[in-house]
């Protein structure tokens, strides 16, 4: 089942033209690596799933992102509702300055979930999917910023995670961490993919290989290709793949 | 000399030159204080406190005059600081960034330096004249409001301005409106800058005379007042008032009034500090 389309997608910031005709489908319950080199517009890409690009002085898009089938850039698409479907952790680990139970109850708090029951189950729940829980059940009401880097970005993952996503979109979610975080992280990934279609930037060409099912490449705001990863990165069709995924540029 | 031990020098210079600066400002500030508290303090009693004031100085009593400033501090702070904090969210976080913007932004940095003689007489103008409250505890406050409001304004936006990107993104990521992202995001992370601005705009306010003098406040007020619509005096009118007076007695009075003046101030600044602490150590970076 494919869950999100995209269709002859273009974006500009000013005048500048940062995405290119981007056709693309993504399946349901699959990880969607992005990568390619800075300034090829993947991160614009995938902040434009969300509609985070809005709050960008003159950035304008041309063409059609749907998910589940709904127009997302329609004057009728609530942000909130938009964003209670698709989930975002960011490249740096950004906790808010408040306890671990506030992180992780913050999207519902804002959704008017008042009962206590509810909100205890679902932190519970959400810390145990980012596999969390038993390393902060006893100091829940500590700091977020008492955690490493890692542990953090776990926190961001289980906040993302409460308010109940389908689409969980990841912006090179590692690429502040240590390896030994970096690595939990991806475990965590490969987990979560059984419930979430799950997308990721990022600059690792290793990290791509292991855990994505499909890989996008991009270049200066075009999609190169778009394939299995399997396939990309053993025998790419394109030249410039090819030549980015062997490290000889990029 | 080589280079390097110039820089010592100068970086050791810079150093001394700093700690004379800080010194004279404290030596000061410590000759004032010696000074008052020699002449006033023994003046200071319960009966000075609640006493009404006097045509003679050994009866005068300053129970006016203190109730007057508390009620001037509450009612400036409830009319200022929610409007001072909402101005400033508005320009920071919803008005465009254009040039009419920047424009706005000058004149309110403009408007923190105007003397405060002139916002007494726009108070007297549109307060107590056309808004006919006449020399009212009210009218005093809004004039007072006017003369904080850029301070609060300028503080509780640079405060803002520095409340960094990403918790705006995590915040608008897990579906916030705007109005979420400030309020349980943007204004707490802020709230110690907007406090500093508040306490330095209020200490000002506690402090003014000119303004009340000019809307009408009386210097002789036999009474203590229960309402907003009072006449009403404040400390420092009180104060300006008996040091004006030739006899020692009175200059003793004023002496005594000031040493309760800085008590209010310190202890109002001290309640803002502990909170604005307490905020703090609940926002944890």
């Amino acid at each position: 089942m494919k869950i999100i389309e995209t269709y002859k997608v273009n974006a500009f910031y000013g005048s500048n033209h940062v995405l290119k005709d981007i056709t693309m489908e993504i399946k349901e319950n699959s990880v969607t690596a992005f990568i390619g080199p800075s300034g090829c517009g993947k991160s614009t890409f995938l902040r434009m799933f969300n509609r985070m690009n809005d709050y960008i002085d003159g950035f304008r898009k041309e063409g059609d992102i749907l998910i589940n089938g709904k127009d997302i850039y329609k004057k009728s698409v609530k942000l909130e509702e938009l964003r209670q479907e698709i989930g975002m952790v960011f490249q740096k680990p950004n906790p808010f300055p408040k306890s671990i139970f506030e992180n992780a109850a913050y999207g519902l708090k804002i959704r008017g979930v008042k009962d206590k029951k509810e909100i205890n189950e679902r932190v519970e729940k959400s810390l145990k999917k980012a596999a969390l829980w038993s390393e902060v059940k006893d100091q829940l009401n500590k700091s977020a910023f008492s955690l490493s880097g890692g542990q953090q970005q776990r926190l961001c993952i289980a906040r993302a995670l409460a308010v109940k996503p389908s689409i969980i979109l990841m912006d090179e979610p590692a690429s502040a961490l240590d390896p030994i975080s970096t690595s939990k992280i991806e475990e965590l990934i490969s987990e979560l993919k059984q419930q979430y279609t799950i997308i990721i930037v990022t600059h690792n060409m290793q990290q791509a290989a292991r855990i994505s099912d499909k890989t996008a490449f991009f270049y200066l705001g075009d999609l190169v290709e778009f394939g299995k990863t399997s396939e990309i990165f053993t025998k790419p069709k394109n030249k410039q793949t090819e030549n980015y995924v062997t490290g000889r540029f990029g | 000399m080589n280079r390097l031990k110039i820089n010592r020098l100068i970086d050791k210079a810079f150093q001394y030159v700093g700690i004379a600066c800080m010194s004279i400002a404290l030596l000061i500030l410590a000759i004032f204080m010696i000074n008052i508290f020699r002449e006033g303090f023994t003046r200071i009693d319960w009966d000075f406190i609640t006493s009404l004031p006097s045509r003679k100085a050994a009866k005068a009593g300053i129970l006016t005059a203190w109730t007057g400033t508390l009620w001037i501090l509450g009612l400036t702070a409830i009319i200022a600081i929610p409007t001072g904090i909402a101005a400033g969210v508005y320009l920071e976080e919803y008005g465009a960034k254009n040039r009419l913007a920047s424009i706005i932004e000058v004149n309110i940095a403009n408007l923190a330096g105007v003397p405060s003689i002139i916002y007494g007489l726009l108070g007297l103008e549109i307060f107590v004249r056309l808004m006919n409250m006449g020399s009212s505890l009210l009218a005093g406050a809004m004039t007072l409001s006017l003369l904080i409001l850029p301070i609060i304004i300028v503080a509780s936006r640079e405060a803002l301005k520095a409340v960094p990107k990403t918790l705006r993104e995590a915040s608008y990521g897990l579906g916030a409106t705007k109005w979420q992202t400030i309020w349980y995001q943007i204004l707490p992370a802020a709230s110690g800058g907007i406090l500093t601005g508040i306490i330095l705009s209020l200490s000002r306010a506690v402090g003014e005379t000119a303004p009340l003098i000019v809307i009408g406040a009386l210097a002789y007020v036999p009474f203590v007042p229960k309402g907003p619509m009072d006449e009403f005096t404040v400390l420092p009118m009180q104060i300006f008032n008996w040091i004006s007076r030739p006899q020692h007695d009175f200059q003793v009075n004023g002496a005594a009034a000031i040493i309760i003046l800085l008590v209010i101030t310190f202890v109002m600044n001290g309640v803002a500090v502990y909170f604005r602490n307490r905020w703090q150590s609940r926002i944890n970076w």
